[in-house]
């Protein structure tokens, strides 16, 4: 049904366990393709921070481990690439809790991004005024150490550190959390907008369905360390299940039971 | 100046000084566990091993300058041989595993140096003349002035390296979040061999320093211990901490060993540091400098 070419990330019967004996994922499949906004669904402690730090290859880091199953992207066997590797080609991911340099100035946050990149001088120029462009509130508060900043600009800094690696695709681990209303909306416009202008491809995971089903072209839902339903945002929405599990109990139906996380 | 007075002042200038040679020990192991969070028992085996190659290659009629580059390329590769060999296999194990094997890895170098150049004491001399000059009435030791200026200028270089060089902000940002770090794509690996490289040569220089002042000989590993209650003072992961703390150490120990000592008894020197530091602990456990987290509040 699709052209395999345009498929950047694939995902396939991924298994993954934490500190060598907790199951964190148990089969997930996921695609995403060029130039498209996928959302991954799933309640806390559904895997979607395992999943999203197995794309990266930072599994290993935490003592974490795939113990079945593969990722590719573009072509690479994400096992066997270094997660620097896969900056370098283009597959740059935003953590979960922001994770800013704290003692770092927002400026050299931003140009350490550039650095994993291996960008050069003029490189790096470019991609900071770009970045500033995207989130003018920075450029105000560039010489300020990040961890003095306020969230939702340490969340601007953790992502225009990642844009600063000029990635193909973005990997975004619940961008909004702990964020205002107003400044999610902020953020998601800027990612909405380089999706759009620029085609870059956008795997994003959120706790919120609406505000992930808002943006996305297509939405896998994560239950329990398994992909238990993938499809375009419309028919995500439609579903009640989906809704009474994620959006909360609506219009008077009886609130169901949370599967633990 | 009262005698009294100028005494006061030789003791603290004496002390300062001679805490800036601690302090050269304990820059050694802010490096490594700044970035890695290795506590480097090996440092001292280090300083001891720079110190006995560069004597060694002396004796053997090497000139100065070749058994300084000598030395300097021997512990480039001593450096990168224990990150690659011992630590790298080991990334992200616990603490208390990467302490113990660096632990193995200080008496192995150790073990190394003593079989590769023996067992008995040498004298170095750096050319540099150990007699007291005389500033305002007070007697000050060229040597440990040349010490001093020469740990500045270190550290002087080591600051301008990491805010203004690539591998230096690259430093900081690891040494800052290690897994946002490798999730931006810096090469970890590539950062701790410079960070290796650079305790080589932090040890060579405290090797020359601590050798020439206390002859070279195997007892000259043990200044790590000297170091540790530098490090708790000044906190594990502060440059800055670890030279403050090593002046307050030096100078603590000459005032309490001239002041106190005779109503203690004498080698006060030796343990008022441990105290001290004890004492330190229960008050402020992440030391001076350490840990200075960034938040918002």
């Amino acid at each position: 049904m699709t052209d395999h070419n345009d498929v950047l990330l694939r995902v396939e019967a991924l298994e993954a366990v934490y500190g060598g004996a907790v199951q964190a994922l148990s089969g997930v499949d996921l695609t995403v393709r060029r130039a498209e906004i996928v959302a991954l669904v799933g309640a806390n402690g559904a895997g979607k921070t395992t999943l999203l730090r197995a794309i990266s290859n930072l599994l290993p880091a935490t003592r974490g481990q795939v113990t079945a199953g593969r990722i590719t992207y573009d072509g690479r066997d994400v096992g066997r690439t270094r997660t620097d590797a896969l900056v370098r080609a283009g597959l740059v991911g935003v953590l979960e809790g922001r994770h800013c340099f704290r003692a770092l100035t927002v400026e050299e946050n931003l140009i350490a991004g550039g650095l994993g990149r291996g960008s050069g001088r003029a490189d790096l120029r470019a991609d900071l005024e770009q970045v500033y462009a995207l989130f003018p509130r920075l450029t105000q508060k560039r010489r300020l150490p990040a961890g003095l900043v306020s969230g939702g600009e340490q969340q601007m800094v953790a992502i225009g550190r990642a844009l600063m690696g000029r990635p193909r695709l973005l990997v975004l681990d619940e961008p909004s959390m702990g964020l205002s209303p107003k400044v999610t909306a902020e953020i998601y416009r800027v990612l909405a907008d380089l999706n759009r202008r620029q085609g870059l491809t956008l795997l994003i995971a959120e706790q919120s369905v609406t505000l992930a089903l808002r943006h996305a072209h297509r939405s896998v839902v994560l239950e329990n360390g398994r992909s238990v339903l993938e499809g375009g945002a419309e028919t995500l929405r439609s579903r009640d299940d989906i809704k009474q599990y994620y959006l909360g109990p609506r219009a008077g139906a009886p609130a169901p039971e949370r599967q633990p996380a | 100046m009262s005698p009294d007075l100028a005494f006061l002042v030789e003791v603290v200038v004496g002390g300062l000084l001679s805490g800036v040679m601690y302090a050269l020990v304990a820059i050694g192991f802010v490096l490594i566990y700044k970035t890695s969070g290795v506590l480097n028992f090996a440092q001292g085996a280090m300083v001891l091993f720079a110190a006995l190659t560069f004597v060694s290659l002396v004796e053997r009629g090497l000139p100065f300058p070749a058994a300084l580059a000598a030395t300097l390329a021997v512990m480039v590769v001593v450096g990168l041989t224990i990150e690659r060999t011992v630590l790298r296999p080991l990334v992200n194990q616990p603490p208390i595993t990467l302490f113990m094997a660096t632990l193995g890895v200080a008496y192995v170098i150790e073990g190394a140096a003593q079989l590769a150049w023996g067992t008995q004491v040498h004298a170095l001399d750096l050319g540099i003349d150990d007699t007291p000059f005389d500033v305002a009435g007070v007697l000050v030791s060229r040597f440990d002035l040349f010490a001093a200026a020469l740990a500045g200028l270190m550290v002087a270089g080591l600051t301008l390296f990491f805010r203004f060089t690539r591998t230096g902000l690259a430093f900081r940002a690891v040494a800052d979040d290690p897994l946002a770090a490798l999730n931006a794509g810096l090469r970890l690996p590539r950062i701790w061999s410079a960070v290796w490289i650079a305790s080589g040569l932090v040890a060579l220089v405290a090797g020359l320093l601590w050798g020439a002042r206390l002859g070279v000989q195997f007892s000259l590993s043990l200044v790590v211990l000297k170091a540790l209650p530098v490090l708790v003072l000044g906190g594990f992961d502060s440059i800055a901490g670890a030279i403050v703390a090593g002046l307050i150490v030096g100078a603590a120990e000459k005032l309490a060993e001239v002041y106190l000592g005779p109503f203690i008894g004498g080698g006060i020197e030796g343990w008022i540091a441990y105290v001290a530091a004890l004492a330190f602990l229960l008050v402020k456990p992440s030391g001076l400098f350490g840990l200075r987290s960034v938040e918002r509040v």
